[in-house]
């Protein structure tokens, strides 16, 4: 672990010399290049079973931005206190108070909310979006930057859940963020014929149940890396960095096993690509 | 020794006569009967299904191989089974885009992006009729026909009614395009058995479990009209002859495949048994094909040389 504490000395002097770029970058790279549900593939639980609709997906989602904003802003700045031998436990103190602040929020002004996600709420503790960037990211870089990343990371989740959602509420409930599509053709003042067809249609009841969260998560994966593998042929660098601040060869940590990079990849495509 | 070089092509030097086209056009034979059966049976609209579903099958599976750029499998007829059992799966009073959604999935969703034939792990028309089964569960159980309104024999034998055996042999019952004539089908199974396509390995023991479970446990004791009752209801003759045997989704192994039939066997029991719903055969195969990888492990055979003990 000593090479850790190396690390945070180099990270902050590169925080000096552009603290925004580094800002932008951290932020988008959660939201993008990153994205904790479609490229990382973590916090899988709470992805496929809170997402019947699009209204829960974007509420899990933020709430759990929230959480893990604050999470790693408190870990950020106890990163030099926090003993590295009980550092999870640590880390789960921190996040559990934050989760419990966030739920009585919810049970208190979204009541509604707080009903359809349930057990879910306090569920957000063991997520293992939070608790991967605690350990990769908030430990070993600055406040700021660890703010942004908890930021970016918790929107791209948002955004993943919020997608996730609303193909499936509307394939499988004929409705969109709560309104149903004979509503909505009533409100665009549509004609008699459109809003007495939709009314007759019946929807693939599948697509709201737990199978339905597989063909959706895995459609929109294919799609991501569709594009992706665009990138990648251009030329452009997609590799992931993943907190970690330097390449595979020479990182310590034995946890990711290279799922994400290629340490002998010419232009550091996904190691999973490769022939 | 003469010097004349020789080619040896590496073995098997001897090839049997059977292709993947060949054995699927038998299985499209072996359902005719069937088929034919549901069309007289059941009018016109019985047609249209197929017609649909068989179309939508082919159709799918040839612009996804163009689609991937991969080798066109069209012409291998699994597509065509695939449409045909499919459509013997549902019932007749179902919308036309029934058959075109559950083609659609059957191929593209079950079988294509899982690599095609060969790769899929259940059965693709099963795999399809679950997926409208969950999907659109009145559509799909709404068996009414020519006017005529009541519930499968099943369905009645399940609320303890008397059923008319004779009818149920026949196939002047209500159920789904192609499951009603226990007949029929059983010839299409025994053309299948002569063919060489499918053996009694799987069909056998699943048949001899599923009697054995409804005799333990049926609450009727050895009451033949119950266990006949069940035996000519429903799916099971279709599932037992022409989807459990899927060359795909079955073990390998003969000793695999007893297991496979006693497992599906003693499901579709249980399912048709202590479940809400009256029939259970399509959920039970699916069950088995996912189970078959974990079977084929224990039972996978010695490679000759191996696994002795050492000296």
């Amino acid at each position: 672990m000593s090479d850790v504490k190396a690390n945070v000395n180099k990270k902050s002097d590169a925080e000096k010399t552009s603290l925004g770029k580094g800002i932008c970058d951290t932020f988008f790279n959660g939201l993008i290049k990153e994205n904790p549900t479609f490229v990382l593939m973590l916090g899988m639980c709470p992805t496929l079973a809170v997402t019947t609709s699009a209204i829960n997906g974007l509420g899990m989602g933020l709430t759990t931005t929230v959480v893990l904003a604050l999470s790693n802003v408190i870990i950020s700045m106890l990163r030099n206190v926090i003993p590295d031998k009980v550092r999870i436990p640590a880390f789960i103190v921190i996040i559990a108070s934050f989760v419990t602040i966030v739920g009585q929020f919810l049970q208190a002004y979204l009541p509604s909310l707080n009903d359809s996600l349930g057990m879910f709420i306090p569920l957000i503790v063991v997520n293992c979006i939070i608790l991967g960037r605690a350990e990769s990211f908030a430990s070993k870089n600055g406040v700021i930057l660890s703010a942004f990343d908890g930021l970016g990371m918790g929107l791209g989740f948002s955004v993943a859940l919020t997608l996730i959602g609303m193909v499936r509420e509307m394939i499988g409930a004929h409705k969109i963020f709560g309104v149903s599509f004979v509503r909505l053709a009533e409100m665009l003042s549509m004609p008699e014929t459109v809003t007495g067809w939709l009314e007759a249609q019946s929807p693939i009841a599948i697509f709201v149940m737990a199978p339905g969260a597989f063909f959706v998560l895995a459609v929109l994966t294919a799609l991501q890396n569709v594009m992706k593998n665009k990138k990648t042929a251009k030329g452009e660098k997609t590799k992931i960095q993943s907190g970690c601040s330097h390449d595979c060869m020479n990182c310590g940590e034995s946890g990711c096993s290279h799922r994400f990079y290629d340490p002998n990849g010419k232009n550091g495509a996904v190691g999973k690509e490769d022939k | 020794m003469s010097d004349v070089k020789r080619n040896v092509s590496s073995n098997p030097h001897i090839r049997g006569n059977d292709s993947t086209a060949k054995i699927m056009l038998t299985v499209v034979i072996a359902l005719l009967p069937a088929a034919g059966y549901g069309v007289w049976h059941f009018g016109l609209r019985a047609l249209m299904h197929i017609l649909v579903t068989v179309a939508t099958c082919v159709i799918a599976e040839g612009l996804f191989c163009v689609a991937t750029k991969k080798k066109n499998t069209v012409k291998d007829f699994s597509a065509v089974v695939t449409g045909l059992l499919l459509a013997m799966n549902l019932p007749v009073s179902a919308p036309w885009w029934i058959g075109v959604l559950g083609g659609l999935f059957a191929i593209i969703i079950v079988k294509m992006l899982f690599g095609g034939l060969g790769q899929n792990f259940m059965n693709p028309a099963l795999g399809a009729r679950c997926f409208l089964l969950i999907s659109f569960p009145k559509l799909m159980t709404d068996f009414s026909y020519d006017g005529f309104s009541g519930a499968t024999p099943l369905a009645e034998l399940k609320n303890g009614n008397a059923v008319d055996l004779r009818a149920m042999v026949t196939g002047n019952i209500a159920g789904t395009i192609g499951e009603t004539s226990m007949i029929a089908i059983v010839i299409g199974g025994c053309i299948l058995i002569m063919a060489g396509v499918i053996d009694l390995y799987v069909t056998g023991t699943y048949l001899i479990a599923f009697t054995a479970f409804i005799l333990c446990f049926g609450g009727h004791g050895m009451d033949l009209q119950f266990l006949s009752a069940h035996l000519a209801g429903g799916g099971l003759m279709l599932g037992a002859f022409f989807m459990a045997t899927d060359y795909v989704t079955r073990p390998v192994t003969k000793k695999g495949q007893i297991i496979y039939g006693i497992f599906v066997g003693v499901l579709t029991g249980i399912f048709r048994l202590f479940s809400p719903a009256a029939e259970g055969v399509s959920y039970a195969i699916i069950f088995g094909n996912l189970l078959v990888p974990i079977i084929e492990k224990f039972t996978i055979p010695k490679c000759f040389g191996k696994g002795g003990e050492a000296r």
